[in-house]
């Protein structure tokens, strides 16, 4: 009985093995996937670890040093500085932080939200409240996501917590919508049905039968959105409506240096540069992850 | 012989986008299925023969007509139904491609219907998830694996063994074969005999390959149209075809040697195609392709005639007269 037991646990982890593997060789087979997720790790250590990482960590907080305001780039300051003396590459990387919280959080918001929205909608389709709450989805589709949270956070006090609600909610019917559809393709598959003759409840069946077969792409839209939720809350700092200073936030710092546009270039389009690269650094990322997820199966 | 599945004018239609416009996918259709038997139903694609099989099991609720179970009224949809008739009629799907869920190890596929008839868990679970896998002859180490990690035969049989997961003693087999390759029909076929040996099992076996239902069915019925145009026992229906439409059916049936040639009935070209379930001809639904039609097949509905015991059809051929007459035998000798 031990033996047999013991050789259960090890080919159920085998199995796993075997599955990671192959997904990492998906994943891997196109070289830009590997460089953004070194990008993505990169930006995320920084982040974690930039009181150690940055040159001047004190330069985050509210320091001024009006002697050496809007030096250009040199070895001392990479990225510069800006019109109070702080190191920009130093508020840059703790800029990182509340940027990358706000992608994560947002998500975490907005992924079971939408989820269970079009899983409902979408397996009961043709009910009433099915109908009901996806025509309320399509009302917060027909507005864009950047148009609705500039409004909605126009109504809040400016705080990077209200700024993440305010996208939060500009964002979950784009997953409504995702999980919506491809739960109505699913919902006449034969294995769905066959759990409906077993009896398998309908929570069980919409949770556990159809969910994990949209994990894919929900990832892949995850990675994705990742970038995009945090252009948005750039956006939502340039115009004043995020993190208040003296805390970085890189849409603050873009629009404190258009004032010094272009004689000092740098104090803007440094932080500016930084928003592209995440995106870029997610878009990739998400790209290895769509390889890694959906083909070769 | 105890009746297990007994259908009376079961009548299942389904509404088109214009109103008042049905398909009639099944018309009036009555079967009794007995305990341990093998009932076949044959019929073209669009014949109704599946719709017939998904109502059985609750996945439509039939539109009029009853179903009994052991003498318990099932007529209405899976929802209504209780669990252990659930438990007792189960279904194999045609294409396990599609009937197993990509995303789930075959422990798990197989343990759903454990779970919820059963309330089994952990280890007891693994146990008895390892012991079906022995009945449709897998190997132990396919616990782990996906469904896209096994071939189409084996995914048929992990399919078989969710079903006699509950223990069933009703099972509906939807085509199991036809979307599998030739050689992985005869083991998929092999399995289930010996699995009704074994657990004296019903079957309800919808096909449309009538040379497989000569060797596994004990009693057929033959769909055309949403109606069953003859039923009977195998022997007889294949020693002695009455209806023209079974005629045709077997006549087609493609053979390799002329001694196979010589045992089926007279050669009936097959003409046309099935003509669609929203539109069925007046009268006999197959006058449009049927040899022998007269003006009557053209207006009058046939009725049903027993021209044996235990044999049905439905055909203005046998009911010339006020009953099965032995006009009608002489007339059935005449083209048969």
């Amino acid at each position: 009985m031990y033996n047999e037991e013991a050789s259960m646990v090890l080919l159920a982890r085998a199995a796993q093995r075997d599955r990671i593997k192959r997904a990492w060789y998906r994943f891997s087979r196109h070289k830009l996937s590997i460089v953004g997720l070194i990008m993505v790790l990169s930006i995320v250590f920084i982040a974690i670890f930039a009181p150690y990482v940055a040159p001047y960590p004190e330069h985050a907080g509210p320091y001024v040093d009006f002697g050496s305001a809007c030096e250009p780039p040199s070895l001392a300051h990479p990225f510069g500085t800006d019109a109070m003396g702080r190191d920009i590459l130093s508020r840059v990387f703790f800029a990182f932080r509340d940027a990358l919280l706000m992608g994560i959080v947002v998500l975490i918001i907005v992924v079971p939200i939408g989820s269970t929205v079009g899983l409902i909608g979408g397996y009961f389709e043709g009910k009433w409240f099915s109908t009901l709450i996806m025509r309320i989805t399509d009302v917060f589709l027909a507005i864009p996501p950047l148009v609705l949270a500039l409004a909605i956070a126009a109504l809040l006090r400016p705080t990077l917590l209200n700024s993440m609600m305010a996208v939060s909610v500009s964002w979950w019917p784009w997953y409504a919508r995702l999980v919506y559809g491809m739960t109505i393709s699913l919902k006449n598959e034969p294995f769905v049905k066959a759990a409906e003759l077993q009896g398998m409840n309908k929570f069980k069946i919409m949770f556990s039968e159809i969910l994990p077969n949209h994990l894919g792409p929900i990832l892949t839209k995850m990675t994705l959105d990742m970038g995009w939720v945090i252009l948005t809350g750039a956006s939502l700092s340039f115009v004043g409506l995020g993190e208040q200073p003296p805390t970085p936030a890189l849409g603050t710092m873009v629009s404190d240096g258009a004032k010094y546009l272009p004689t000092y270039w740098w104090i803007s389009v440094f932080p500016a540069l930084m928003i592209v690269v995440i995106i870029l650094a997610f878009n990739l990322l998400g790209d290895g992850v769509r390889e890694m997820l959906t083909s070769g199966e | 012989m105890q009746t297990i599945l007994k259908v009376q004018n079961l009548k299942k239609y389904f509404p088109t986008k214009k109103k008042g416009v049905y398909v009639k996918a099944v018309d009036e259709i009555s079967f009794d299925i007995f305990e341990q038997d093998v009932f076949a139903l044959v019929g073209e694609s669009g014949s109704g023969k599946s719709t017939t099989a998904y109502t059985v099991v609750g996945m439509y609720e039939p539109t009029s007509g009853k179903i009994f179970y052991k003498n318990f009224d099932i007529s209405y949809g899976v929802d209504k139904r209780p669990l252990k008739l659930k438990q007792e009629i189960q279904i194999v799907f045609q294409d396990p491609g599609t009937s197993l869920n990509p995303s789930k190890t075959v422990l798990q596929i197989i343990g759903a219907p454990l779970t919820i008839h059963k309330k089994l868990r952990g280890k007891s679970l693994i146990e008895e998830v390892l012991k079906l896998l022995e009945m449709v002859e897998l190997p132990s180490d396919y616990l782990y694996k996906l469904p896209r990690d096994i071939g189409g035969g084996e995914k048929q049989l992990i399919a078989i063994a969710r079903a006699l997961a509950p223990q069933p003693s009703f099972i509906v087999l939807d085509e199991p074969t036809s979307a599998l390759d030739v050689s992985i029909q005869a083991k998929i076929i092999k399995t289930l005999l010996r699995l009704k040996e074994e657990l004296k099992l019903t079957y309800l076996f919808i096909t449309h390959d009538l040379s497989l239902v000569r060797n596994i069915s004990n009693r057929i019925a033959i769909m055309y149209l949403g109606k069953i145009v003859e039923q009977g026992p195998t022997d007889r229906i294949f020693s002695d075809p009455a209806h023209p439409y079974t005629q045709m059916l077997l006549s087609s049936i493609p053979v390799l040697t002329k001694d196979e040639e010589a045992l089926k009935p007279k050669h009936i070209e097959s003409t046309g195609e099935i003509p669609s379930p929203v539109n069925v001809p007046p009268g006999c639904p197959f006058h449009t392709r049927c040899p022998f039609a007269k003006q009557i097949c053209r207006e009058k509905e046939p009725p049903y005639v027993e021209i044996e015991p235990g044999r049905i059809v439905r055909c203005h051929l046998f009911s010339n007269g006020t009953d099965g007459s032995s006009k009608d035998e002489e007339e059935v000798q005449t083209w048969s």
